[in-house]
């Protein structure tokens, strides 16, 4: 019993052979889409790198740019297919391939959706890279001297401006490290030294901040040191003022703005997947219909075109057998093969020659 | 005396309808073209219209938009009449329509060329407006709470980190103004009091600057206060110090950043005028060259084409003196003058 059979007259069929034709052109705009958004997320990713430590992170664009790539093409082959199956003497060409082509698709739908559901489930990594990152970032900004890490300030600097964040959970992360190296700092000056000594590690804190967490937004002159000290400056409260730096911390801005970037692109392929899938859909039943009507011998008759000749059950039984039976090709099958474990009857060679009476000559 | 004359075989005209079919439809992206970037030096002009005194700058943009309408108006026609060219019998009734149509062609092509012109020409007046934006927004960054001017402090804080600039002219000109708001200052300080009291105009200035000066590429933390004395930071000289702060003022950085912009737009405004002329001096060849068919039998025939008939000031008399007519007769004539002037206008009409 078939499953989901639909009739098909010859005009339908032509009808759905050009339909095709068309979606799968349109299937290969998506592929680019795809490709697209795979190199956008891969550029927006290694942007970042600095701040980002070392996780898997690049599979998943990796695998929206191979994905859109091989969407490409087997839409490609797709159009060219459906081109040629309005007429019947030109799909005889491709009869053979056309099965294979639709099982390869189907795998490849399957891939679309796994990346899809993995633009979703990136999150958790991001996140923990992203803590790790920014920690170590922070810890060292002030080693501008040391190479490799030279450039940190700045890349920490210019993402506190962009992001309008500061810190990693919040502004007073900038209190738990030393963040003015110790070339600028006037060893022979006796509260220097005070706050050196007063610290275990012999780090010097101090309770400000940089200038890039400074907020725009503040009707005062930025106040980026002493910030904990309301009696240091004029009119200023600190456990009131919100304008004066950025509140929220660079973790969250950026894990905000990664997130929005990634569940756009998940939805997205999602749409894109389901359009593959009727795409899939509507050539499966083209291709039966086509293999009906060869069937029948006649190209104007009507025919049926199903997804499954039966039901689930049987064809999933039969695949089987046949994967089944594959395994078993090297070995000679004993009921096939009617002369093994026989024991030969025939009897050649000199021990076993029959006394033949010889004739007598008379 | 005739200009531009040219003989056609019919096969070259023919070709010369096919090519001007293409480049018209060419010319008209152009028109397009130079329509859009009219319109997004428009919205940067406005984005930083708040540091600008004046809005003299944008004659050049809506010079731009106009003639990039007015170009794809051209162009569509134009690709019209070489469509009906080369049929002898639809040709006819385009005959009234191509004088004030090549009338305002050329006006709205030189107008191209005057607006590529304009965007070089204008840097004076833009450098002007800026200078005196950009000082105003400087001296009114500390009134936060002034309506009207609430929004300054934010705007050249923006502008300084976005452009990397400092100041007007550089950065010694935060010294000049008092951009710390007395809301702010402790006036029973006595440093406080002392710094007003050296000031004639009892300001309180400083050798600082904002924050939004300070350079993230520098290796050291940012020095904005007391830029001007060595020993108030360690292993420090201000003269030899370039990281720190934005050395460029931001006047500059601006005019930099707009004449960049309208050097590359007029390069390919240029561009798009030369289709264009080219497009309107074949449209004029094609028709001079099909009115010479108009009534033979055999339209195959080689005829000749040219660009203007007269010498060019007689051609241009020619158009002028309709616009001049008109406004002549908004003015009152004098009786006696009045045969004189229908005698002149009639012979006019018919030459």
């Amino acid at each position: 019993m078939a499953v989901l059979p639909i009739k098909f007259t010859k005009t339908k069929r032509d009808r759905l052979a050009q339909v095709l034709w068309v979606l799968n052109w349109i299937s290969v705009v998506t592929g680019i889409i795809l490709f697209i958004l795979g190199i956008f997320l891969k550029v927006e990713i290694n942007k970042r790198q600095d701040l980002m430590a070392e996780r898997q992170l690049q599979s998943v664009p990796n695998m929206l740019i191979a994905v859109g790539l091989i969407a490409c093409m087997i839409n490609f082959l797709g159009g060219k297919i459906c081109y040629d199956c309005v007429d019947t003497n030109k799909f005889l060409r491709w009869k053979l391939v056309m099965l294979p082509y639709i099982i390869c698709t189907f795998f490849f739908t399957l891939s679309v959706l796994v990346g899809a559901l993995m633009c979703y489930s990136m999150h958790g990594q991001l996140e923990e890279a992203l803590t790790v990152g920014l920690r170590d970032a922070m810890r060292y900004y002030k080693d501008t001297d040391t190479p490799g890490r030279c450039f940190l300030k700045r890349t920490v600097d210019l993402l506190q401006i962009q992001f309008q964040c500061c810190g990693n959970k919040g502004y007073r992360d900038w209190f738990q490290i030393q963040w003015v190296s110790n070339r600028y700092l006037d060893m022979s000056q006796r509260e220097v030294v005070d706050r050196l000594r007063s610290n275990v590690e012999g780090k010097y804190l101090m309770d400000g901040v940089p200038f890039s967490c400074c907020n725009v937004n503040s009707p005062r002159p930025c106040i980026q040191y002493q910030i904990t000290n309301n009696s240091a400056h004029f009119n200023y409260d600190y456990q009131t003022e919100e304008l004066n730096l950025w509140m929220r911390g660079c973790h969250q801005a950026l894990l905000d703005y990664y997130t929005n970037i990634m569940h756009s692109i998940g939805l997205t392929v999602l749409i894109i997947w389901l359009f593959e899938l009727s795409v899939l859909t509507g050539v499966r039943y083209l291709q039966t219909s086509l293999e009906n009507v060869l069937r029948q011998g006649d190209p104007e008759c009507e025919s049926d075109g199903w997804l499954l000749e039966n039901s689930f059950v049987e064809t999933a039984r039969s695949n089987f057998n046949i994967i089944k039976h594959l395994g078993k090709f090297n070995q000679i099958s004993s009921n096939g093969d009617p002369n093994i474990d026989k024991p030969s009857t025939a009897h050649y060679g000199p021990d076993n020659v029959p006394l033949k009476p010889l004739p007598t000559a008379s | 005396m005739v200009v531009g004359k040219m003989k056609f075989t019919f096969q070259k005209r023919v070709k010369l309808a096919q090519g001007l079919w293409l480049l018209s439809w060419l010319a008209t992206l152009g028109g397009a073209v130079t329509f859009t970037l009219g319109c997004f030096l428009k919205t940067e002009l406005r984005r930083r219209g708040e540091v600008m005194d004046n809005t003299d700058i944008h004659c050049v943009p809506n010079t731009l938009m106009i003639v990039g309408l007015a170009s794809m108006g051209i162009n569509y026609f134009a690709s019209r009449i070489c469509q009906d060219a080369l049929d002898p019998g639809r040709f006819p009734r385009w005959k009234t329509f191509l004088k004030p149509y090549f009338g305002c062609s050329v006006f709205f092509t030189t107008l191209m060329l005057i607006s590529v012109i304009l965007s070089y020409a204008m840097k004076g007046s833009l450098e002007t407006s800026l200078k005196i934006g950009l000082k105003n927004g400087i001296r009114f960054y500390k009134d936060t709470d002034t309506p009207g001017r609430c929004f300054q402090k934010q705007t050249i804080d923006h502008l300084q980190m976005e452009f990397q600039c400092c100041g007007n002219n550089d950065y010694k000109d935060w010294f000049e103004v008092q951009w710390i708001s007395n809301r702010y200052l402790d006036f029973s300080s006595k440093e406080v009091k002392d710094c007003i009291k050296s000031n004639v105009d009892g300001r309180y200035l400083v050798d600082g600057v904002p924050f939004s000066c300070c350079n993230p590429s520098s290796p050291r933390p940012c020095i904005q206060y007391k830029i001007t004395n060595n020993t108030a930071h360690y292993n420090y000289d201000h003269q030899t110090e370039e990281l720190n702060i934005f050395i460029r003022g931001c006047r500059e950085a601006l005019v930099n950043y707009y004449m960049g912009l309208m050097n590359t737009i007029g390069a390919v405004v240029l561009s798009v005028f030369l289709l264009q002329s080219s497009v309107l001096a074949s449209v004029r060849l094609l028709q001079t060259s099909m009115e010479a068919v108009a009534g033979q039998e055999n339209v195959e025939i080689e005829t000749e084409g040219y660009l203007l008939e007269k010498g060019v000031k007689e051609t241009f008399m020619e158009y002028v003196d309709p616009v001049l007519k008109l406004l002549l007769l908004n003015q009152v004539t004098p009786p006696e003058a009045k045969p004189e002037a229908g005698a002149t206008g009639t012979t006019t009409t018919t030459s």
